[in-house]
C-alpha cells in the first residue's frame, strides 16, 4: 500500500470511527443510567440527517442552520421517545424495557418507509466537505479532515457538561445508583430526558455527518451504524463515555483498514466487526476501560 | 403411598389424553390434506411452522427471561441446509448458471424422500444449534444484555453472508425449485414434538431452573444452579427448533433468498410471544397460529387494492408500523399478554366441568403445575 | 477455641478492596460445626461483604474460604453452594413468579441426576426423580409449616412468609453451613421472638452451622454462642454475648446507634 492511500485510509478510517464514537456515546449513557440497549437511538441516528434534509430542501434554510435545528429537533424526539415509551416500563421487568426499545426501532424505520419511501435521497453537503484537501501526498475529501474535528469538540463539550456541571453530576449520580439519588431530591426523571436528549443530539449530528459523509438517505440507514457503535460501545466498556470513544476510533479503523489490506473482505466487512464482538466478550468482558458492574447483592 | 399411586395415575392419564390429542389431530389433518383447498392448506402449515419458532423463541425469551433476537439467523442457517441437501442436482447446476456451485453440494444433494427429508431437518436443527451454541459461550459469560446486541449482529452477517457467499448460496438470487415436501404432516409433527419437548423442559427441574435465572439471576447461583449451563441449553435447544422452523419454512414456499430471514421475521416473532404472554407456551401457540392467519387475511386485503391505486406501497408498509406500535402498547399497557403465564392443561380442562359447581377446586386445578 | 470439634469454616486473613475502597481488612474466624455466629457492626461495615466473599458472589483481595478445610476461596457461586454453603438475603429476593414449592425445588437442582435429555423427552427415569425431589420439598414445606402455601406464587406471600420462605429454599440444598443475613429486619418484637425459635430449632432439626448478620440486638444476644464485631471492614471485637455488650470499643462503634 502506498503512503498515499494509506493517509487516506486512515483519514477515511478516522472519521468513521468518530461517527461510531459520537452514535456509540448515546448508547452507552442511556445504558450506564438505565440499563437499556436502547435500540432506537440507531434510528434517532436516521431522523436526525432526516430533519437535516428537509429544512435544506423544503424550507431552504442554510445548511448550518438547517443542522443546528435539526439537532435540537431530533433532541426532543429523543425526549419524547423516552416520556412516551420507555419512562411508562421503567419498574417493568427489564426485558419489556428491551422489547419496547425494538418496538421504537421498528416502528421509527417503518414509519419513515412509509413516510418518506425507501428511496435513497441524495443529501446536499456544505463546500467546506466537499472541497478536497491535500495532506503531504495524499488529496483528502473535507469530510475526513472535519468530521473528526467537529467530532471531538462535540465529544469535549460533552465531556465538560458531564463532569463540570451540576447536570452531570446529577446523571452520575443517577448511573452509580438510581435509588438513593431520587431520595437525595434530584428529580430523576428530568436528569434521565437531559440524558435522552444529549445522546439524540450527538446521534442527530453523527447523521448529518454521516449523511455528508455517505452523500445519500434512506429510512434504514441507521440499522448498520448503530449496531456498530453499540459493539464499539461494548469494546470500549459499557457505561463509560472515554471507552465509547476509543470503541468507535478502534471499530471504524479496522473496519477500514481491513478492507484496505484485504480488498477480498469488502463484502464482509461487518463480519469482522462481529468477529471482533465475540473475540472481546470472549477475552475481556468488560470491555477496554470497563470495570465489571457490580450488582448489589 | 396412596397420594404416590394417585399421581402415578394421574401423570400416565395426560400421557393418555395427549397421546389420544395427537391422534384426534392426526385425523383432522388427514381430512383437512384431502378436503381443503391448497391456500388453506398453505396457511394452515406457515402457521405449524410459526409455532416452532415461537415456542423455541418463547424458551430463551419468556421462560429463561434472556433477550434473543437471533431467531432470523438460526431460521437461515436451517432453511440453507435443507435447501442445499434437498434441492436436486439438475435444478443446482440451473440456479447456479453464473457462477459454480461450492463442492460438496456441487456433487451431491439428498434423494427426494420422505426419510431423508426428516434427516435434513433434523441437521437444519443441529445447524441452529451450533449457531446457538457459538453465539451463547461469549454472550452469556458476563451477566447483562450481551445476547440481544450479539444475537441481533449474528442476525445480520448470516444476511451478509447469505448475500456475499454466493458459490454456497447463490447470493441475492437464492435458490427455486426446491421440492414441495413440508406437507402438512411433517409441519404439524414438529408442532407437536416442539411444543412438547417445550413444554416438558419448562416442567421440568432444568425448566425451574430456567424461570429463576429469569426472576433472580444472584438468588438462583446462590442457591446451586449453574446459571451458563442453564441459559447454554435453553438457548441451543432454541437455536435446534428455530433452524427445523427455518428447513421447514423454505420447502413449503420452495424458495430460499436471504431476505426471507430478515430481522422482521424476529420481529414477528417477538409479537407473537409478547402478545401471547412471555413464558407461556400456550400463548405462544395459539398466538403462532392466530398470527399465520391474521397475516395472511392482511395480505388478502391489500391485494386488490394493489390494482386499484397508487397508495398501495404505503399501506403495505403501513402494516409493519401498526405492529411496531402495537409491540410498544402491549409492554406499555397489557405486559402480561392474553394468556400471562399460565398453561393450557388436562387438568385445568378436566376441571371445567366441575368449575360451575365449585370454583375453589377449579382454581387450585388450574394451578397444578404437573400440566397436560 | 482448641476443643475437639470439626471447624466447618474457616476464613484466613480476608481482604477485599473496591477500587481505593478497603472493604473488608484482615477478616479472620473459624466456626464450629453446630454452632451459632453473629456478625454484627454499624451499617456498611461490611458484613454483607463477608458474606458474598463466603458464598462466591465477590472473590477475595486476599486470603482464603476453608469449608471443612478445602480452600473454595474464588470458587463461583453454584459451585460453593453444591460444597454445602447457604444463604439468605438482606432484601429477600425469592423467585417471585414461581410458587412457593418450585421455590424450594429450585434448591434441589443441583442435587438433580437426570440427564437434560431425558427431562425434555420426559422418560420415566426422571419423573421418578421428579416425583422424589417434589415429596422432599413437600416434607420440607411442612417441616416449616410453609404448606399452605405450597401453590401460591412466592411474590404474593405475605412478608414474613417470604423470608421464612427463603430460609427454606437455603435448607432444601441441604447446606451445613447456613448465612442468615438480617433475618429479623423488618419484623416487629413478637415475629422477632418468634424468628429466635424457628432459628433455634432449625440448627437441631437440620444439624446446621448458623452465621448470621443482624441489627436486632435483642435476637443476636438472646440465641447467638459467640459474636463477632466489625467496623469499617475491621474486626475489633469477640466473645460471648455479656462479654460483647460490655466491651467498650463495640458501646464506642454503636454510639448513637441505639444498641442495647
Amino acid at each position: 500500500m502506498s503512503l498515499e492511500t494509506f493517509i487516506q485510509q486512515l483519514a477515511n478510517g478516522v472519521s468513521l470511527g468518530s461517527l461510531y464514537a459520537l452514535i456509540a456515546i448515546g448508547y452507552t449513557m442511556v445504558y450506564g443510567i438505565l440499563r437499556l440497549i436502547n435500540f432506537a437511538h440507531s434510528d434517532i441516528f436516521m431522523v436526525g440527517a432526516y430533519f437535516a434534509f428537509f429544512l435544506i430542501t423544503v424550507f431552504h434554510l442554510p445548511w448550518l442552520l438547517s443542522a443546528v435545528l435539526a439537532i435540537a429537533l431530533t433532541a426532543c424526539v429523543g425526549m419524547a421517545i423516552d416520556r412516551i415509551a420507555y419512562r411508562p416500563v421503567r419498574n417493568a421487568p427489564r426485558i419489556s424495557a428491551l422489547i419496547t426499545a425494538v418496538g421504537v426501532s421498528f416502528f421509527l424505520e417503518n414509519l419513515g418507509l412509509v413516510t418518506v419511501g425507501a428511496r435513497p435521497k441524495p443529501f446536499e453537503r456544505p463546500e467546506l466537505m466537499a472541497r478536497v484537501v491535500r495532506i503531504g501526498p495524499a488529496a483528502i475529501s473535507g469530510v475526513s479532515i472535519w468530521v473528526p474535528i467537529l467530532s471531538v469538540g462535540l465529544v469535549a463539550i460533552l465531556l465538560y457538561v458531564v463532569y463540570r456541571t451540576r447536570l452531570g453530576m446529577a446523571m452520575r449520580s443517577v448511573a452509580t445508583d438510581i435509588d438513593t439519588t431520587r431520595l437525595m431530591g434530584v428529580n430523576v426523571d428530568t436528569v434521565i430526558s437531559y440524558t435522552f436528549a444529549i445522546g439524540s443530539a450527538l446521534a442527530a449530528a453523527g447523521g448529518i455527518m454521516w449523511a455528508c459523509k455517505y452523500p445519500q438517505i434512506n429510512p434504514l440507514m441507521g440499522i448498520y451504524p448503530g449496531w456498530k457503535a453499540f459493539t464499539a460501545a461494548v469494546i470500549g466498556g459499557i457505561g463509560n463515555i472515554t471507552g465509547a470513544m476509543i470503541g468507535g476510533f478502534l471499530i471504524g479503523l479496522i473496519e477500514i483498514m481491513a478492507v484496505a489490506v484485504f480488498p477480498a473482505l469488502s463484502g464482509y466487512r461487518d463480519g469482522i466487526i462481529f468477529g471482533l464482538l465475540l473475540v472481546f466478550l470472549l477475552v475481556r468482558p468488560t470491555g477496554i476501560l470497563g470495570e465489571t458492574l457490580k450488582e448489589k447483592v | 403411598m396412596g397420594k404416590y399411586f394417585y399421581s402415578v395415575c394421574k401423570k400416565h392419564l395426560n400421557t393418555l389424553l395427549t397421546l389420544i390429542f395427537v391422534g384426534f389431530l392426526f385425523l383432522v389433518l388427514r381430512w383437512a390434506d384431502t378436503h381443503l383447498d391448497e391456500f388453506t392448506l398453505r396457511i394452515m402449515r406457515t402457521g405449524a411452522v410459526y409455532i416452532v419458532a415461537a415456542v423455541s423463541y418463547d424458551l430463551i425469551n419468556g421462560i429463561t427471561g434472556q433477550f434473543s433476537l437471533g431467531p432470523n439467523g438460526f431460521m437461515a442457517l436451517g432453511g440453507y441446509t435443507v435447501a442445499l441437501l434437498m434441492l436436486p442436482l439438475p435444478q443446482k447446476a440451473f440456479v447456479w448458471f453464473l457462477q459454480p456451485q461450492a463442492w460438496p453440494f456441487n456433487s451431491f444433494s439428498f434423494p427426494v424422500t420422505w426419510y431423508f427429508f426428516g434427516l435434513a431437518l433434523v441437521l437444519s436443527g443441529v445447524m441452529g444449534a451450533l449457531g446457538a451454541f457459538i453465539v451463547g459461550i461469549p454472550s452469556f459469560r458476563l451477566r447483562g444484555d450481551y445476547l440481544a446486541i450479539a444475537t441481533f449482529g449474528f442476525g445480520e452477517i448470516i444476511f451478509v453472508l447469505a448475500n456475499n457467499l454466493i458459490p454456497l448460496t447463490n447470493g441475492p438470487l437464492g435458490m427455486k425449485g426446491i421440492p414441495e415436501l413440508a406437507n402438512v404432516y411433517w409441519c404439524f409433527g414438529w408442532a407437536v414434538i416442539a411444543t412438547l419437548v417445550v413444554k416438558n423442559i419448562a416442567n421440568s427441574s432444568y425448566g425451574r431452573a430456567m424461570k429463576a435465572v429469569r426472576d433472580d439471576e444472584v438468588a438462583a447461583e446462590a442457591m446451586g444452579v449453574n446459571v451458563f449451563r442453564t441459559k447454554m441449553l435453553a438457548f441451543v435447544v432454541s437455536g435446534f427448533f428455530a433452524g427445523v422452523a427455518g428447513g421447514l419454512l423454505v420447502p413449503l414456499i420452495t424458495t430460499i433468498s436471504p431476505t426471507l430471514f430478515t430481522f422482521t421475521m424476529t420481529f414477528n416473532l417477538l409479537i407473537i410471544i409478547v402478545l401471547g404472554g412471555l413464558g407461556s407456551i400456550t400463548g405462544s401457540v395459539i398466538t403462532a397460529f392466530g398470527f399465520a392467519i391474521a397475516s395472511e387475511l392482511l395480505r388478502a386485503v391489500e391485494s386488490p387494492m394493489q390494482i386499484g391505486t397508487i397508495r398501495i406501497p404505503g399501506i403495505a408498509g403501513m402494516r409493519m408500523v401498526v405492529f411496531a406500535a402495537l409491540l410498544v402498547l402491549l409492554m406499555i399497557f397489557y405486559r402480561q399478554g392474553i394468556f400471562g403465564q399460565s398453561e393450557l392443561s388436562w387438568e385445568w380442562i378436566l376441571s371445567l366441568p366441575g368449575k360451575v359447581v365449585d370454583k375453589e377446586v377449579a382454581k387450585k386445578w388450574k394451578r397444578d403445575e404437573t400440566s397436560s | 477455641m482448641e476443643t475437639g470439634r470439626d471447624i466447618v469454616l474457616e476464613l484466613d486473613h480476608l481482604t477485599i478492596k473496591f477500587g481505593g475502597l478497603v472493604a473488608v481488612n484482615d477478616f479472620s474466624l473459624r466456626i464450629e460445626k453446630g454452632e451459632l455466629v453473629g456478625l454484627i457492626g454499624p451499617n456498611g461495615a461490611g458484613k454483607t461483604t463477608v458474606f458474598n466473599i463466603v458464598t462466591g458472589q465477590y472473590e477475595p483481595t486476599q486470603g482464603s474460604v476453608l469449608l471443612e478445610g478445602k480452600d473454595i476461596t474464588g470458587w463461583r457461586p453454584h459451585l460453593i453452594a453444591a460444597a454445602g454453603i447457604a444463604r439468605t438475603f438482606q432484601n429477600v429476593r425469592l423467585f417471585t413468579g414461581l410458587t412457593v414449592l418450585d421455590n424450594v425445588l429450585v434448591s434441589q437442582h443441583l442435587r438433580l441426576k437426570s440427564h437434560f435429555l431425558s427431562a425434555a423427552l420426559c422418560l420415566p427415569s426422571y419423573s421418578n426423580e421428579e416425583q422424589r425431589a417434589r415429596a422432599n420439598a413437600m416434607e420440607l414445606l411442612e417441616r416449616l409449616e410453609l404448606v399452605p402455601y405450597a401453590r401460591e406464587l412466592a411474590g404474593n406471600l405475605p412478608y414474613g412468609q417470604q423470608r421464612r420462605l427463603e430460609i427454606a429454599r437455603a435448607l432444601a440444598t441441604c447446606p451445613k453451613l447456613l448465612l442468615l443475613d438480617e433475618p429479623a429486619a423488618g419484623m416487629n418484637p413478637e415475629e422477632t421472638a418468634r424468628l429466635m425459635r424457628f432459628i433455634c430449632k432449625i440448627r437441631d432439626e437440620f444439624d446446621l452451622t448458623i452465621f448470621l448478620i443482624e441489627h436486632d440486638m435483642k435476637l443476636v444476644m438472646g440465641i447467638c454462642e459467640r459474636i463477632r464485631v466489625i467496623d469499617y471492614g475491621i474486626s475489633i471485637a469477640e466473645g460471648a454475648p455479656d462479654e460483647i455488650k460490655k466491651d467498650p470499643r463495640v458501646i464506642a462503634a454503636y454510639l448513637g446507634e441505639g444498641g442495647e
